[in-house]
């Protein structure tokens, strides 16, 4: 056996490897929907380095083999792709258990039923309670009409139905509607997430930013809800960053419990990942995976907590919250290995709350839709 | 996860979208649900393993028994507990008859 190198972290100390659970593969940049909060990077992957159905089901072998054991197909919308439903059989045929996140655009009652035993879990997005809501953010007229239709067929073959809602500062006052949608629905789970202000929501924080007393409210809707459903229906939440006293731990601490693929193959240790400067990322046509994963030195960067500067590497919640998010460190503070931002603890909290602040009480409306960069307005 | 207890005439099962798994990677047993893969130990997977849909929960208490050589107490006590905690997480359903209706007891859909 030949000698291995042995992993280290971007000030060259050793880590430790784990086993990913968990993997996002983003089939495709290509939606019909244009969410100004999409999680895609700003500069989309075009339609023709996408990487085919042939190369998907081998990475799903190796991510298997690796210790995958869940992967989430995804986009861009994953029905954009023709043959979503050989690659959703090849990932069910590598033994992983299927989830489909998708805004239901694109997929049909026939192209569902192919889905029928393939398929584990279908995740539904909602970005409003009516069509109007729905459509003026999406950016697509007749989403909301059309995606109640998908879950209804959803619901008619039986598939597990998680509604995925994406709350914001326009939408958030509705959440005890969108709860009892849900319920209508016959969902097991809600996931109700606050917008990201990374990327694509980065330029529309003025009309999307919660309020606090928003937030406040929010909270109290899901606790309340969860007594009632309780055995029920189960709710998730994920609450606004900038509310928060300290950071969330982003991925369960970079390059430990998951991993997402690009559509061209890039393999990144979260999805936004590639906003961070002077990290190169392998691709599966260049390297196994299983390579990519314990000696990619994107990956390794950021493991274990040896590199984390103070306030970080002297705080109580270091192996809690691994410093917070590196990509928000980096869009906020210039400098991927700052402690994130939204803790209270960092130098930059004031300031960042001040400006959340003064962007949840903009009258701003104007939206910034996703777009491919050739049919984005300039 | 405290409080209603259900009742032995309830059959708990796996709803679709749920299911045992074999993690050959990390040599364990696992149960993968919608956003969750819950590590087994023995005896969460032998509990699960007897899930039929169509045994009574108070039927898999006695099989359990049985096998184990355990008081029925103690196995009745471990499987209210762990199927309690599954069913308030979605995990697990319950099939109950009319005069069976509590919290937490319902039929899929």
């Amino acid at each position: 056996m030949k000698d291995e190198p042995i992993p280290r972290d971007i000030d060259g100390n050793p880590v430790r490897v784990g086993l990913p659970m968990a993997m996002l593969a983003e089939l495709t940049h290509r939606c019909p929907l244009a969410c100004p909060y999409c999680s895609n990077p700003v500069e989309l992957t075009r339609v023709q380095s996408e990487l085919t159905a042939a190369e998907w089901a081998d990475v799903f072998r190796q991510a298997a083999d690796l210790g995958v054991l869940q992967v989430h197909l995804s986009g861009g919308e994953p029905a954009s792709r023709r043959d979503l439903a050989e690659i959703a059989r090849s990932a069910r045929d590598a033994g992983l258990y299927v989830n489909l996140i998708t805004s239901g655009i694109g997929l049909t009652e026939s192209r569902l039923r192919e889905l029928d035993g393939v398929v584990d879990h279908m995740q539904l997005s909602l970005q409003g309670i009516d069509a109007e809501m729905a459509d003026w953010i999406s950016g697509y007229g007749g989403s909301f009409a059309r995606k109640m239709q998908v879950a209804e067929w959803i619901g008619a073959i039986g598939f597990p139905l998680t509604l995925n809602a994406v709350v914001h500062r326009q939408n958030l006052d509705r959440l005890p509607e969108m709860i009892d949608l849900a319920e209508r629905l016959g969902c097991r789970r809600i996931e109700v997430a606050t917008v990201q202000f990374h990327g694509w929501a980065d330029l529309n924080r003025r009309p999307l930013m919660p309020t606090m007393a928003q937030a406040a409210r929010a909270r109290e809707v899901v606790n309340a809800a969860r007594q009632r459903l309780r055995g029920r229906m189960v709710i998730d939440y994920v609450p606004a960053d900038h509310h928060a006293i300290y950071p969330k731990s982003c991925m369960g601490g970079w390059g430990s419990t998951g991993l997402n693929i690009a559509p061209d193959g890039t393999v990144l240790p979260c999805h936004a990942a590639q906003t961070i400067t002077g990290l190169r990322f392998q691709t599966v046509r260049e390297a196994p995976l299983a390579a990519i994963w314990r000696d990619g030195a994107a990956f390794n960067a950021f493991r274990g907590t040896a590199w984390l500067p103070e306030p970080c590497q002297s705080c109580d919640r270091r192996e809690v919250d691994f410093g917070g998010c590196r990509c928000q460190a980096m869009a906020m503070a210039g400098d991927a290995r700052a402690t994130d931002p939204v803790c209270s603890r960092s130098g930059l909290n004031a300031q960042l709350r001040a400006e959340a602040e003064a962007d949840a009480t903009s009258d701003d409306t104007a939206l910034v839709y996703r777009r491919m960069a050739k049919e984005r307005r300039i | 996860m405290t409080g209603h207890r259900i009742s032995g005439g309830c059959v708990p099962y796996l709803p679709r979208g749920v299911r045992l798994h074999d993690d050959r990677v990390r040599g364990m047993r696992v149960l993968l649900a919608p956003e969750r893969a819950m590590r087994l130990d023995p005896v969460g997977d032998a509990i699960l393993s007897e899930l039929d849909g169509k045994r009574s929960l108070a039927e898999v208490v006695l099989t359990l028994c049985q096998r184990y050589a355990a008081p029925a107490e103690q196995i009745e006590g471990d499987v209210q507990e762990f199927i309690r905690g599954l069913v308030d997480r979605r995990m697990v359903f319950l099939a109950c008859a009319e005069g069976d209706a509590q919290q937490g007891c319902q039929d899929e859909g």
